[in-house]
Parts: C-alpha cells; sequence; structure tokens
C-alpha cells in the first residue's frame, strides 16, 4: 500500500511539475487536418523544428470544417493561439469581434505574401490575417469507373448511387448545389437556399457518407468513385493511386484562401506572432506546400517550386478557372442559422410532416406508464 | 444440448473478438492501409515509442485516469460510510443523486458539464478547459461505481469492531483508519481499479469537456475520421494483451490460494 | 459521532450538488432561455421538428435491444450452466473487450464491413455477389448490439447464478417439464437481471453519435449526432442542443420508469402467488 501512496503522490507532484514547465513556453495551434509537413515521407517536420529554434512547444491539433471550429472558440473554453480557419469564417469571426489584430511589426516575413492576397473581402484591411494557402474544389473520381465528362451534375446521377461522397458541412455541401444551379454561393435569397437543399435530398439516397478527411481512405480503397474535395489534397491522392483523376468543373467553382489568424482570448500573443512568421518563412512555407500539395499565397516558396507543379491546372488554374470561381464570404446571421437548418433537414433526409409524433409518442409512453401503475394497485389491493 | 451450448458460446465469442484480432492482424500489416495485406512488421510497435504526440496523448490519459480515481475512491468511501449511517429518508435522496449519472446518457452528462464550465470559465475565471476539468468530469462518473463497490463491503462489516475500538479509547478517526478502512478494502480496491478503467476508456464525456488537452481515445476519435494511424492499433494491441495476461495472472493465482485454502 | 458521519457525507454531496445537479439545471435553464437570455418555449417546439430523429434513434435502439436479449439471454443462461470454475472465465472473456477502447474495435468493423472489406472478401471467395453492408441501419444496430451486448448478458448472469438451486429441484420434483421451469421459475427470478440488462443496453444505444457517425457514414442521422451537431458540430446552438438533450433525459427517465414498474409489478406477482 505504502508503494501505492509513493507512486500516486509522484504523478501527484508531476502533473502539477508538468504544468508549470509546459505553462510558459508552449502554444496551441488549430488546424486543418493534412495541412502542414509534419515530417512523415523525409519531408521537414514544422512543428519540431518551431521548438528546436525557439524553445516553444507546439501543441497541433487538427477539426474537420470551420463550423467546428466556431463552435470550440466560442464556447470561449478553448485557448488557441493560431488558428487556421477559411475565408468566410474569418470575416464571422472579425464580426463576432473574436479575432485579435495582428502586430505585422512581428511578422516581417508577410511580405513575402502575392499581393492579390492581400485586402480580400473576407479581410478588407488585412488586419487579422495571414494568408497560408488557397485552392478550389473540384471531383475526385476514379478512372476505372467514371469514362464520361464530369461536372457538377454528376453528382447526383443514379447510375453511382452508393459510390458517392460528399462534404460533410454546409457550406460547402450547399455550394455545390448552389453551383450546379448555377446561382451565387453567397447569395441571401432564402428561396434560393431552399431550393439547393431540396436539391440536396434528392442526391442524399444516391450519397454513400458524408465525410471529410476519410475520403483518402475511401477513394483509395475504391469504396467511392466520386467524391468532391479541395484540390490541395489531390497531389498525395493521385500520387498514392493512379487510378484516381481530378477536375474542376467548368460551370466555376469555389475558390477558397485559408489564413493563420490569432483568437482574442489567446494569452500569448507573440508567441503566436513568432509562429506565424516562421510558417511564412520561405524554407518552412515551401516545405509544407510541398507537403500538403495546396496553392501557396507565398511568392518566393511558388518561385522555388518545380515547373511542373506550377504550370499544373489543378494547382494554379489558368485565369478563366480563376474568374469564375467564387470566394465564400460570411452571410448575415438569420441566413447561416437558415442554413443550420437546412442542413440538419437534408441530413436527417427532410423533416417529418408531423411534428406532433414526438409529443404523440410521450403521451403514449406515459399511458403504459400509468396503466402499468394502475394494474399494480389493484392487484395489490386484490391481494 | 451441452454441444449446442457450446458452439452458441463459441459464436458469441468470437463476434465479440473478431473485430479485436482485425486490430491486432493489422499491427502487423506493412502498409498503412486497413484493407490490403501486405506483409509482415513490427515497425509500427518500434514507431510507437518514438511517437511523441501518441505518447503524449497515453502519459495524460494516465495522469487523468489515476488523478480521477484517486478523489473518486476517497469521495466514495466516505459516502459509502456516510449513507450507511444515515436515516433512511436522507439514504433514498443519497441514493438517487449517485444513480443520476449513471442513469442518464453520456452525452447528456457530456453537454451538461461542458455548459456547466464553460459558463463558469466566462464568468469567474476559473475552471479552465483542460486537465483539471476533465478530471472532475471523470471522478463525477466514477464515484457512483466506488459507492456501488464499497457498499456491500460495509454492510457485511461488523460495525462493533468500530465502536468497541471507540470505547477502549481510540480517537474515532485513527479507529476509522485502524478497524474500519481494513475490513472494506477488498471493495475500496475494486472501485478504484473500476474507476480507474472506466476514465481511461471514456470518450464521450472527454470529448465535451476536453479543451485543448489530447488524451489516447480523443486522439483515436480524430484519427478515425481520416485513417488511423497503425500504431494506435499497436498500442492497443499492446495494452490488450497486457490486460489478457494480468487477468490470467491474476485468476491463475486465486485458484492456486483457493487450493492452497482446501 | 452523528456529526462525524454528516461530515463524511458532506463533501461527496458537495460534490454532485456542483458537477451533476447544478449542470443538469443549466441544461433545463439552456432549454427554456433564448441567445439573448428571455424564456421561451421556441427551442422545445423547433427540437420537435426532428421527431423523424428521435423516432429513428428509439426504433434503433429498441431493436439493439430487443437482439442483445435474444442473443444474450441464452448466453448469460449457457454461463451460468457451467461450472464455477469456468464461469469466472467466461465472465472475464467477456469483460476483456470492454478494456481496448471502443473506438477501436468500431472502427475494425469499419474494416469488416466495408464494401472491398474482409466479410465481403468472404462472401465473393465463396461466390457469392457482394453484399453493401457499411452506411446502412443495419451496421449501425450491429454497431451498437457488439458494443453493448456484455451489459445485456453481466446482470442476467448475476441473477441467474444468484438463484436458489433447491428452486428449480422443488418445482422437478413437483412434476413441472423444462419449460414449464423456465417459465414460471427461472425466467421470472432472473427478471430483475434482465431488467437492468436492458437499461443499460437502450440508454447507451438510443444516445450513441460515436457509432452512428462510424458505421452510419453521417448519412443516418441519431439524436446523439443531432446533440453534437449543436454543441462542436456544425450548427453552434446550445440552446436548441440543450432543448434535444433534455427531450432525450424524459424519454430515457419514463422508459426506465415503465421498466421499474414492470419489475415491481412482477416482483409482486411472485408475491402474490
Amino acid at each position: 500500500m505504502k508503494k501505492f501512496l509513493i507512486i500516486f503522490t509522484l504523478i501527484f507532484l508531476n502533473i502539477f511539475c508538468f504544468n508549470c514547465a509546459a505553462v510558459n513556453d508552449s502554444i496551441n495551434v488549430y488546424s486543418w487536418g493534412e495541412f502542414i509537413s509534419n515530417g512523415a515521407d523525409k519531408s521537414i517536420n514544422v512543428n519540431a523544428k518551431f521548438t528546436e529554434e525557439t524553445g516553444i512547444k507546439v501543441n497541433y491539433k487538427t477539426f474537420q470544417n470551420n463550423e467546428e471550429l466556431f463552435a470550440k472558440i466560442s464556447g470561449g473554453g478553448a485557448d488557441y493561439d493560431v488558428i487556421i480557419p477559411s475565408d468566410y469564417m474569418i470575416s464571422r469571426l472579425i464580426e463576432k469581434n473574436m479575432l485579435a489584430k495582428i502586430n505585422f511589426e512581428n511578422i516581417p516575413n508577410y511580405k513575402f505574401i502575392f499581393p492579390q492576397f492581400k485586402n480580400l473581402n473576407f479581410d478588407p484591411k488585412s488586419e487579422y490575417s495571414v494568408p497560408y494557402m488557397w485552392g478550389v474544389i473540384g471531383i475526385f473520381y476514379n478512372k476505372n469507373e467514371v469514362k464520361e465528362k464530369i461536372n457538377w451534375d454528376i453528382l447526383w446521377n443514379e447510375k453511382y448511387k452508393n459510390k458517392i461522397l460528399m462534404f460533410d458541412n454546409a457550406r460547402d455541401a450547399f455550394a455545390i448545389s448552389l453551383l450546379r444551379m448555377g446561382e451565387s454561393i453567397n447569395t441571401t435569397d432564402k428561396n434560393i437556399w431552399r431550393k439547393a437543399a431540396d436539391e440536396l435530398i434528392i442526391q442524399k439516397p444516391l450519397v454513400q457518407a458524408y465525410v471529410m478527411d476519410q475520403i483518402f481512405d475511401k477513394m483509395d480503397n475504391a469504396e467511392a468513385v466520386l467524391a468532391p474535395y479541395y484540390a490541395g489534397d489531390a497531389a498525395a491522392m493521385i500520387k498514392n493511386n493512379p487510378n484516381i483523376g481530378f477536375v474542376i468543373p467548368e460551370e466555376g467553382t469555389n475558390r477558397f484562401i485559408d489564413s493563420m489568424c490569432i483568437p482574442k482570448s489567446s494569452p500569448k500573443k507573440e508567441l503566436a506572432e513568432k509562429y506565424i512568421n516562421f510558417m511564412c518563412r520561405t524554407d518552412i512555407a515551401l516545405a509544407n506546400v510541398k507537403k500538403t500539395g495546396y496553392s501557396t499565397p507565398h511568392s518566393e516558396a511558388y518561385s522555388l517550386l518545380d515547373d511542373e507543379i506550377k504550370n499544373n491546372p489543378i494547382f494554379y488554374p489558368n485565369e478563366s478557372i480563376i474568374k469564375k470561381s467564387q470566394i465564400f464570404i460570411n452571410l448575415p446571421d438569420n441566413i447561416n442559422k437558415y442554413i443550420d437548418e437546412l442542413w440538419v433537414e437534408v441530413k436527417s433526409g427532410g423533416t417529418s410532416e408531423n411534428s406532433w409524433f414526438l409529443f404523440v409518442f410521450l403521451a403514449c409512453f406515459g399511458i403504459i406508464y400509468l396503466s402499468i401503475f394502475l394494474c399494480k394497485k389493484n392487484k395489490i389491493k386484490k391481494s | 444440448m451441452k454441444i449446442l451450448s457450446k458452439i452458441y458460446m463459441t459464436l458469441i465469442f468470437i463476434f465479440l473478438y473478431a473485430p479485436i484480432f482485425v486490430l491486432i492482424a493489422f499491427s502487423f500489416n506493412n502498409s498503412k492501409s486497413r484493407i490490403v495485406w501486405s506483409g509482415f512488421t513490427f515497425k509500427w510497435y518500434l514507431r510507437l515509442f518514438e511517437n511523441q504526440d501518441i505518447l503524449h496523448a497515453f502519459y495524460n490519459t494516465i495522469i487523468i485516469a489515476s488523478v480521477s480515481a484517486i478523489i473518486a475512491t476517497v469521495l466514495g468511501t466516505a459516502a459509502a460510510v456516510g449513507i450507511y449511517k444515515s436515516k433512511k429518508w436522507q439514504k433514498k435522496l443519497i441514493i438517487n443523486i449517485t444513480n443520476l449519472p449513471m442513469i442518464n446518457p453520456e452525452i447528456v452528462t457530456g453537454v451538461s458539464l461542458m455548459i456547466f464550465f464553460v459558463l463558469i470559465y466566462n464568468i469567474f475565471g476559473f475552471f479552465k478547459p483542460g486537465l483539471i476539468t476533465r478530471s472532475c468530469a471523470h471522478t463525477t462518473f466514477c464515484v457512483p461505481y466506488v459507492i456501488l463497490s464499497v457498499m456491500p463491503k460495509i454492510r457485511q462489516m461488523d460495525y462493533h469492531t468500530y465502536e468497541a475500538a471507540q470505547d477502549l479509547g481510540c480517537n474515532p478517526i485513527i479507529a476509522f483508519i485502524k478497524v474500519v478502512i481494513p475490513q472494506i478494502m477488498p471493495g475500496i480496491i475494486t472501485g478504484m481499479i473500476m474507476s480507474f478503467t472506466m476514465s481511461i476508456d471514456d470518450f464521450v464525456i472527454s470529448y465535451f469537456v476536453g479543451g485543448t488537452v489530447q488524451t489516447l481515445p480523443i486522439a483515436v476519435y480524430s484519427m478515425t475520421r481520416k485513417i488511423v494511424s497503425p500504431e494506435i492499433n499497436a498500442l492497443s494491441s499492446v495494452l490488450f494483451i497486457t490486460v489478457f495476461v494480468l487477468l490470467i495472472v491474476i485468476n491463475l493465482r486465486q485458484a492456486k490460494d483457493k487450493k492452497i485454502k482446501n | 459521532m452523528k456529526i462525524k458521519l454528516k461530515l463524511n457525507l458532506l463533501p461527496y454531496i458537495l460534490w454532485m450538488t456542483l458537477f451533476v445537479l447544478i449542470p443538469l439545471m443549466l441544461i433545463i435553464a439552456f432549454a427554456f432561455t433564448t441567445p439573448e437570455g428571455t424564456f421561451t418555449f421556441n427551442n422545445i417546439i423547433y427540437a420537435t421538428k426532428y421527431s423523424a430523429v428521435f423516432g429513428r434513434s428509439i426504433v434503433f435502439g429498441a431493436i439493439a435491444t430487443i437482439i442483445c436479449f435474444i442473443i444474450g439471454y441464452p448466453m448469460a443462461y449457457f454461463i451460468s450452466k457451467t461450472k464455477i470454475k469456468y464461469q469466472s472465465v467466461f465472465i472475464m472473456l467477456l469483460m476483456i473487450p470492454m478494456w481496448t477502447s471502443f473506438l477501436l474495435r468500431t472502427y475494425a468493423w469499419m474494416t469488416i464491413l466495408e464494401y472491398n472489406g474482409l466479410l465481403n472478401k468472404v462472401v465473393s471467395f465463396f461466390g457469392f455477389e457482394k453484399i453493401n453492408m457499411i452506411n446502412t441501419p443495419g451496421a449501425i444496430i450491429l454497431g451498437m448490439i457488439y458494443n453493448f451486448l456484455p451489459y445485456m448478458i453481466l446482470p442476467i448472469y448475476t441473477a441467474l447464478s444468484k438463484m436458489d438451486k433447491r428452486v428449480i429441484e422443488a418445482a422437478q420434483d413437483l412434476g413441472a417439464n423444462k419449460l414449464t421451469i423456465f417459465k414460471k421459475v427461472i425466467f421470472p427470478l432472473s427478471l430483475s437481471g434482465v431488467i437492468s440488462g436492458i437499461t443499460m443496453v437502450f440508454v447507451p444505444s438510443v444516445s450513441t453519435f460515436v457509432i452512428s457517425k462510424m458505421l452510419g457514414g453521417g448519412a443516418i442521422l441519431v439524436i446523439g449526432d443531432l446533440i453534437e451537431m449543436q454543441f462542436l458540430g456544425n450548427s453552434y446552438n446550445p440552446y436548441l442542443g440543450s432543448a434535444i438533450s433534455l427531450i432525450l433525459m424524459v424519454i430515457i427517465l419514463i422508459c426506465m420508469g415503465i421498466m421499474n414498474q414492470l419489475e415491481d409489478y412482477s416482483a409482486n406477482q411472485n408475491k402474490v402467488k
């Protein structure tokens, strides 16, 4: 028993010491999955290198979609120091007053960012964000199974029933429906959103699963043959499995810009800026681009890329595609709420016509309960 | 009939163990794929000990489990003794409160604690989501199990020995430690082990009260949404085999003890 | 003496009030407030829009519970029939899977059930058509059964093994055949185990979100998913989430009430006889 006590006290002491050591020199980074050079396949382990150079430990956690990030941050519980949301989420966070203004004096490497990625509509004065990666969405397909011309409409094709994957987040899924309808992905007309949702409900029986990063696994194993996803993942996937192709539909697409921001709640703003500056250093930016396969807004890193990649229309699409592409902007609160409602409706396969079902159900249960209760009383009385 | 029952039991055990064997098998798979078999390897076991993230998560898990098991055991044992001696209506009330977290769906407990911690943090500035909140949450759902395993032992105990010790001039607290605790020790240990294992495996509640702290189940969950790295398979195989061997050893020893007694 | 014993209870009561009662009160409070902090019924009314989801979860949970009972009862019965020496071994074997992470075990089922997965490889090896198993309601129910089956077997086994064997012998002496003995003696005496087994399977099945996410592909929504979506998922709205949680709690409380009444009822009937 005494041994037990000693071990437990040791563990207790350990926590406190561990915490003391960790408090001053660590930052929490919250980013997308597969979005950094992590040391696999002989790449640079960026976070480890940062720790090595500065002595600051990086707790790197990943999220699945912007909404998850928003929920975590607005819950107030999480204390992230650097986050990498997409365009529309940045403007939403700015509107909600949840981002801290970045002190650009601490980020000299900001000069490397292409000017066309500065002062964009989600952060008009470029006060809150430093662009990290950009890209477009397109459709991944299995070359053995899909031979026809690919546009957004193919995701509604009965032929591929149960072989289609869809985005598991409202904004991206709705964007596909809207692009297919030829509407603006930032429309504020509720009727159009309603129509887009109806189309997604029609599509639902054909969809095998609503997933995010699982599509790598599922496409690779030929579980699914069609999946819309971000272009940046194309490189890794095609290299891994030559049967997989990637197309940017001609109707137009969504262009996203993921940028590094600092939440207002961050207690270590300066360390966070140090990290952002580090991420903008040319060698680090290059390593990240090479590993993740997304397109870079970093001029030096871009010029150091192989010509093969620079000229690849998947990664650096030509002007006509860029012109046709749309960038998300934040929508008014009531539209956002409406989209959330519609999204639940899509995922649950339409709302039921009679919302009183639940009450009827509960009432039935109550009656059963009462009847057993009464039966019991009677029995006891009789006996 | 006998053969039939044996076949039936075997089938059920196959059903229960099939996924575990799949897990263990793929921890030896050479490639990352979880479908294609591409040769035998031990490399995932070696890499496991180099993977800082997984080891760190494992470390956090053990810390949270130990802390919450200890607090739960202390609280639970004290409460069990208190419940035993309290009046009938009090007893009923307290037992009902004890049952509450066990009846309540885990997800509801999780979200209620999440709202609570976030609110407290936003108003008072403490209970920042992290190790402490998670330990508190784990303690909360472990205490009832400690009470459940200690209560029967207290009922079996001879309470007069405690009174006798006091009559002989022993201070109540020392009497409690020297007389009562040893008698209910088996219950305490069972409760502690139960709390420890439940805390290690808990995902749902940790998921909601987590903050930025990474524990094993959380790490596994975020991996299952992409590709589970075979290192995790290796880790769970190691854990599984450890538990398996431990339980067999304990059982064998018990059997031996019984034989000696006979 | 009395004061001291109350002191024993005090920390526990404080702890439970702080971490169980107050949070539950908060859920109730949140369910009836708007983000601005005024009283409203809208959250509850809005939550009833998802009746289909509630209905689906309850049906899935009920099916999983019934199947668990059907396959779990014979298992518990057979175990209780084996030699006492082996019984503890079997019980241990039942408990061991619970020590490996349930996430990983469920994930392993994904590998087994997928279209190109292990089971379909076996199926196509024998020359049959591949079956689409993953991402169907069946897969979710299977996951529930797999994860919660031990919770059904263990309490039934405890009830069966506690049973006084002499009662069965008495019934035999009185000329009852095996079926009658089972119907009139064994089953009623094991009912307490069955009922705690049913609640221990039903409650987690109805409220799960991990199993439906992993084996249902996110296309089959259940209550757990809905709650998770409101708190950490796609649509952040803790007020609506609280309302849904509250309804879930009410459903479960009513189910438990029915179960308890049934138990009392049968216990009384036994006494009457």
